[in-house]
């Protein structure tokens, strides 16, 4: 069972590497590969994004139900959580900025050990926080550096960033401190989900599928970097060309940007209806968006519908004659008087 | 839709974030820029293949510094046979004399800042 459900995307991912090959062989696909493909893959992201963003939006959140965890805002000497438990639209920006940027949740992951002597030890469990924010800093770090192959000049922040992630100075080229470090958290978040039972259970092969995918195209990535090279001139013109709508391809472009760019745009095209939408989706999620008001403020159900009712005074409106002859009691002698 | 205002708001925040090349360059007017390094051309060709030198070179500029300075080898042999002194200033610069009309130009295009000028002298000439 858990082979399978790592082997099949596994198997998927070094089937996109071969068609990478076998496209590279046939010339005539290369107009396809490099200019076609990334604009298909681009408009489905895109596209499939704002469409994903706008069914969630419609979606009514029936209750009102932001996850507590601390002192929600009470008496005036009773002191308040304010993260914890926000109040206001300050504190529950404040809570999602939080989150966004720092995973805060995922830092207050907690677990408990049986020590000896039968005692009960509660401790703080911070691998996944540490080994997500590692991966995701490092990703958005090299996303951001590649801006340099779609800005003319490069836009500075660009090489402020690479110089600083390049600081070590390490073999030519420069080895960037990123590129280490979001392989080994990728290693680490693929691991624990075979090394740990829990994990091992709940997890689908479409986990596995995001996971390999992204391995893919880093490793692709850092071996066209450092050992099989490609002539970056051409890959910069190629990819001025595509954002400006004047595709061209300028010059001949090695097989390692071809298995590249196939990952990354299967990557883009994939995003919207994967798991990786949450990055939209944190900014949908009630239990961390809500204000935890409840006591202050009454939440209706966005859906309730009006409903017509019919109370008891109405009814008893309706057949009091009826309710009198055969001697049922009633509260009221007439209609709309006690 | 719920909160469309913010919802609204919020994608329309992340496609310009997201078209930011795009609307950078037509500011920056350079979109269709195309570098075009300059050759003194006193060879036809240089030491290996266009195509292996476009891709390759830094490596074949460190495999020469090691060799010239930590190993003591004077003499590359070419794949093709042919032999040359490992040189920078007798060897490369001898075509590629001008720093900012050869070097830089990909250079920049690339975004990247090699370190050879930290401990190297730009030929005058280049300057």
């Amino acid at each position: 069972m858990t082979g399978k459900k790592v082997l099949i995307p596994l198997g998927a991912v070094i089937g996109l590497v071969l068609l990478a090959v076998l496209f590279f062989q046939v010339a005539g696909l290369h107009y396809f590969v490099l200019i076609i493909l990334p604009y298909i893959c681009g408009a489905i992201f895109f596209a499939g994004l704002i469409y994903r963003v706008i069914r969630w939006a419609q979606s009514p959140v029936p209750f009102h139900i932001p996850t507590v965890c601390g002192q929600e805002k009470s008496l005036p000497w009773i002191k308040q959580d304010k993260l914890g438990s926000p109040s206001n639209w300050l504190q529950v920006t404040g809570r999602m900025l939080m989150e966004i940027f720092l995973f805060r949740s995922l830092f207050r992951n907690s677990k408990v050990e049986h020590a000896p002597e039968a005692r009960l030890v509660y401790g703080g469990n911070r691998w996944l926080w540490l080994g997500g924010l590692a991966f995701h800093v490092s990703l958005f770090i090299i996303l951001f550096r590649h801006l340099r192959f779609f800005t003319e000049p490069v836009f500075a922040p660009v090489l402020w960033m690479s110089d600083l992630d390049g600081l070590l100075q390490l073999a030519i080229p420069t080895l960037f401190i990123t590129d280490i470090i979001i392989l080994i958290a990728l290693i680490y978040l693929f691991t624990r989900r075979v090394v740990f039972a829990q994990v091992r259970f709940i997890s689908l092969p479409s986990d596995y599928l995001a996971l390999f995918l992204i391995m893919g195209v880093a490793i692709s990535g850092v071996l066209m970097r450092s050992v099989f090279k490609v002539d970056l001139t051409y890959v910069k013109e190629l990819a001025m060309s595509i954002i400006r709508f004047d595709p061209v391809v300028s010059g001949a472009i090695g097989l390692p940007f071809f298995i590249h760019i196939i990952l990354a745009c299967t990557l883009i095209a994939y995003f919207p209806f994967s798991k990786m939408m949450h990055a939209a989706g944190i900014l949908f999620s009630p239990t961390r968006n809500l204000l935890n008001n409840s006591r202050m403020k009454r939440h209706i159900n966005p859906w309730n519908h009006p409903v017509r009712v019919h109370t008891y005074a109405e009814y008893e409106d309706e057949f009091r004659n009826q309710m009198k002859k055969v001697g049922l009691p009633v509260e009221t002698d007439e209609t709309g008087s006690k | 839709m719920y909160d469309s205002g913010k919802v609204i708001l919020g994608v329309a925040v992340f496609l310009c974030l997201a078209s930011f090349p795009a609307w950078y360059n037509v500011i920056t007017s350079k979109a269709d820029y195309r570098p075009d390094p300059v050759i003194v051309v006193s060879d036809n060709q240089c030491i290996e293949s266009t195509q292996y030198m476009r891709e390759y070179h830094m490596q074949l500029l460190k495999e020469w510094r090691d060799d010239a300075v930590r190993n003591g080898k004077t003499i590359y042999t070419a794949s093709d046979n042919k032999t040359y002194e490992i040189n920078l200033t007798g060897t490369c610069l001898k075509c590629h004399s001008n720093k900012t009309e050869f070097c830089d130009t990909c250079h920049d295009f690339s975004g990247v800042s090699p370190n050879c000028w930290d401990c190297h002298n730009i030929p005058k000439s280049g300057k």
